[in-house]
């Protein structure tokens, strides 16, 4: 049966969390009429984040609550090409979300300005260690073709909107006692000061400290005291309560679209939000280099539609973002083997290793916490004077400590050989499951020509369609940058003098699907100012159709050691900027192929 | 509460029996104040039989969580927490039914890195899974694991956890200790609402205090000092 042809609008967005939400507000303002297609159900804090349920770890963490329904759609994985992709049956090591706040929900809110040292890194790491530092297997790392100034006044729109509580470290140039020094220069402070911080972390920045390193707190999208945000969006102080990452919020203090960008566009008649609404493809007009609107399903009614739109935002997630691009036909597929086409091309995702500290006799109240009661370093990441030659990577890491949401049913740390039951290991848990603590790297994971996305040939989801496949491995960069990590965490770990220890693995791992990693997965339709290796120029307008707009970490040429979501929100506004400056007037490719 | 392994052992046999209204529910006194009335038996711990397991199996987990969960000074033993009738109710969830599991095939059993990849849901892995143990306990010891000594079952579950034990004819040994596993800890440390964690002895284990976490005062308060806790599960406020 042909899916039944609705009324034309200016705009579908499809896809309602943080970079759907940015543009459904913006647009529908700028006066468009605005439809936005979410595949999930509607969510407020009154309705779905009370107490009595939203405490609860077995519904939210375990059981998976408010992500994405694994036997509806999953992705297929595999390490090598060489291999057969199997689905990943049961979602692990990273959890996209599944309503209206989309992932935005459950993050944990850590917020960051991502430097030039990304944004230029083919010619910055060229310039200083010559062309030969990147491998050919690294061919596709390249310049993004934005730079930190043009994106200042973004983040600090993102940062506003989202209550980020943390303190500055580059205040104009100048930089600042307690922040981070290695950030690129802000017109003005947070809006909001910085979270408390735990014991966890204040030993961590002790240490740190007298190591030479410069800690601060992480900045957050977690209010540390009460706020409105510049549309008017009311946020209660945060509780550290522990329920932070894979839960709402109660007390509305964790910024999440549901609460600032979805209701501000809800105000604007000219916007109209469909929930349980799949969209199933992206509609073309070949001949034109345009796209006419989406196909998408009525999870209710079971009921195929058609949504005619002049323009269509994209704003799925990485994953589900490429899988769209791929379904629908719009740009060329990468082959690895040649090394051409642009739609799953430069998929990333993060490295990451760490040590386990026991304190005996010590209180850590590890149940106290907020996604950003951290302390971090920045030391191997931001600061370009931290000299990669002699340890051959490109890219850096963060180091973090400070608990966040440690909850009893996946987190019960002793030391290690201690039985995993019995009586033994009832009284190791009571004696140091308090008692300890972890130190963390983050780093960033940089494109490698295997590691991809594209349909894989055998799986489908619900609606028949072929699922994702994702081939995916950390790769010779990430081992060593890992290696790299491993032993400046083990030499903070032991200057703290814990009673055990369980040091960071520096060893090369490969990727697992389980357990979580992070849901900060990039790349699949990467920008880039060449249309023959990007998908979308750098206001992520696609090459190939000018009236499709793509946003998410998908577009990242490559992953950082940073959090996504500071980014991914601040080129959400930009992107909006540019459709309501530029492309409202004159519709049409923003950038010359 | 019952806690007469006896009488447990009656209820779990089948016996239709209503424990709810036997059970008195103490409200703390925080969060007395709110409105609590008329639901006091959503707060008592799920009634005793069970919905999915049957008298082998039960008997197969009452052991296993006697032997993870032994009585001492710490806590009562599994049972006495209600870890079976966790496990028991969780596979008749949805999730036992697998929910949310992509379960399409081919099936392949995949490299390490690739997860979950039986065809069964976790209660059709508890179901082909526990008879294939036993066999292998009667191989071993002669008896089924709800028999054997405690030194016997030690020795048993280490084989499982390192997959020396063989299930023959059924699942890979370590999916389904891993699933059993992590379901003991599930039942220890969930929201006593699912049937384990009785009284919260998982929870006073660990120091944690539960569902109510405002904690914008304590996190001074208590740095680097223990914070005393008298945690709240969901249906004390409920
Ligand atoms: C547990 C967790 C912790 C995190 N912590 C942090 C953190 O501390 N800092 C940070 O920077 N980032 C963090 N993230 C990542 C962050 O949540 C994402 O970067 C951010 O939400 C991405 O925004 P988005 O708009 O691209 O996607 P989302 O916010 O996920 O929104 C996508 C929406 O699209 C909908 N959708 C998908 N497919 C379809 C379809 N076919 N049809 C209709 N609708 C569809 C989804 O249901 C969803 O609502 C975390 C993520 C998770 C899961
Ligand atoms: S820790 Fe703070 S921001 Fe996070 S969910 Fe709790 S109250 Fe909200």
């Amino acid at each position: 049966m042909a899916a039944r042809k609705l009324k034309e609008v200016d705009a579908v967005i499809i896809g309602l969390g943080w970079t759907g939400g940015i543009l459904a507000k913006e647009l529908s303002e700028a006066g468009l009429k605005v439809v936005a297609l979410e595949r999930g159900k509607m969510t407020t804090t009154d309705a779905d984040f009370q107490l009595q349920q939203v405490r609860d770890e077995l519904r939210y963490v375990q059981r998976q609550e408010m992500m994405q329904d694994a036997s509806r759609d999953t992705v297929t994985m595999r390490n090598t090409p060489k291999q057969d992709a199997l689905p990943v049956r049961r979602l692990g090591s990273f959890l996209p979300g599944e309503a209206v706040g989309g992932s935005g929900l459950h993050w944990s809110g850590g917020t960051w300005r991502w430097s030039d040292n990304e944004f230029k890194v083919r010619s910055l790491y060229e310039q200083r260690y010559g062309a030969k530092f990147i491998s050919s297997e690294m061919s596709d790392l390249r310049d993004w073709g934005i730079t930190y100034a043009e994106m200042e006044r973004y983040y600090d729109k993102f940062e506003y909107v989202a209550a980020v509580s943390g303190k500055a470290g580059n205040l104009k140039g100048k930089v600042q006692p307690g922040g981070n020094p290695f950030e690129g220069p802000r017109a003005r402070e947070y809006p909001l000061p910085p979270l408390k911080s735990v014991l966890s972390s204040q030993l961590f920045a002790e240490a740190a400290t007298k190591a030479g390193y410069h800690p601060f707190p992480r900045p957050a999208a977690n209010a540390s005291r009460a706020y409105t945000n510049p549309d008017g969006a009311t946020f209660g102080g945060c509780q550290y309560c522990g329920f932070c990452q894979r839960f709402g919020c109660e007390a509305n203090a964790k910024a999440s679209p549901h609460i600032t960008v979805v209701p501000a566009a809800m105000k604007s008649p000219n916007f109209e939000l469909r929930t349980h609404s799949w969209v199933t493809q992206i509609l073309k007009d070949p001949s034109a280099k345009r796209v006419t609107g989406v196909l998408y399903t009525n999870l209710l009614t079971g009921e195929e539609l058609e949504q005619p739109a002049s323009m269509v935002v994209l704003a799925t997630f990485t994953m589900n973002n490429t899988h769209l691009m791929l379904l629908s036909g719009i740009g060329q597929p990468y082959d690895p083997a040649t090394q051409t086409g642009v739609i799953g091309r430069n998929y990333c995702y993060e490295t990451r290793t760490g040590a386990n500290l026991f304190f005996e006799g010590r209180s850590f109240n590890r149940f106290i916490s907020a996604g950003g009661t951290n302390w971090v370093i920045d030391d191997f990441n931001a600061n370009w004077n931290f000299d990669r030659g002699p340890h051959g990577f490109v890219g850096g890491y963060i180091v973090s400590a400070g608990h966040n949401t440690n909850l009893p049913i996946g987190n019960r740390p002793v030391p290690g050989g201690t039985p995993a039951w019995g009586t033994a290991w009832k009284e190791a848990l009571a004696k140091w499951s308090d008692s300890s603590m972890g130190i963390t790297s983050s780093g960033g994971s940089m494109p490698h020509r295997y590691n991809y996305l594209d349909l894989d040939p055998t799986y489908k989801n619900a609606f028949n369609q072929p699922l994702l496949r994702m081939t995916f491995d950390f790769k010779e960069n990430e081992h060593r940058m890992n290696a790299h990590a491993a032993q400046v965490v083990n030499e903070l770990a032991k200057s703290l003098n814990a009673t055990r220890m369980s040091s960071a693995n520096g060893k090369p791992q490969s990727w697992t699907v389980v357990p979580y990693l992070s849901t900060h997965n990039g790349g699949g339709t990467p920008m880039g100012t060449d249309p023959k290796t990007s998908a979308v120029n750098p206001f992520l307008q696609s090459w190939d159709a000018h009236n499709l707009f793509v946003m998410g970490a998908n577009v990242f040429p490559h992953n950082g050691a940073y959090q996504p979501t500071g980014l991914v929100g601040a080129l959400a506004y930009r992107t909006a900027d540019i459709i309501k400056s530029r492309y409202m007037k004159n519709p049409g490719p923003l950038v010359s192929a | 509460m019952d806690r007469d392994p006896e009488g447990r052992r009656a209820f779990l046999r089948g016996a239709v029996v209503s424990g709810a209204a036997a059970m008195t529910t103490t409200l703390p006194a925080t969060a007395a104040a709110q409105p609590a009335a008329g639901k006091a038996a959503a707060s008592a711990p799920a009634a005793p039989g069970y919905v999915f397991l049957s008298p082998e199996e039960g008997a197969f987990i009452e052991a296993v969580v006697d032997h993870m969960i032994p009585a001492d000074s710490l806590t009562a033993k599994g049972t006495d927490l209600g870890l079976h009738t966790y496990i028991d109710r969780a596979l008749a969830s949805g999730w036992g039914k697998g929910e949310r599991l992509y379960r399409q095939g081919p099936w392949k059993q995949g490299t390490g890195n690739q997860g979950y990849q039986l065809p069964m849901t976790p209660s059709e892995l508890y179901r082909a899974a526990i008879p294939a143990a036993n066999a292998a306990c009667v191989k071993a010891y002669g008896k089924t694991f709800d028999k054997i000594t405690p030194e016997q079952r030690e020795a048993f579950l280490v084989g499982m956890q390192q997959g020396k034990v063989t299930l023959e004819n059924g699942p890979p040994v370590r999916t389904f200790f891993g699933m059993l596993y992590q379901n003991v800890m599930e039942g220890m440390f969930a929201d006593p609402i699912y049937g384990g964690n009785r009284d919260k002895a998982g929870w006073k284990l660990v120091n944690f205090p539960g569902v109510i976490a405002t904690n914008q005062q304590n996190i001074d308060k208590f740095r680097d000092r223990k914070m005393p806790t008298n945690p709240l599960g969901i249906a004390d406020i409920s």
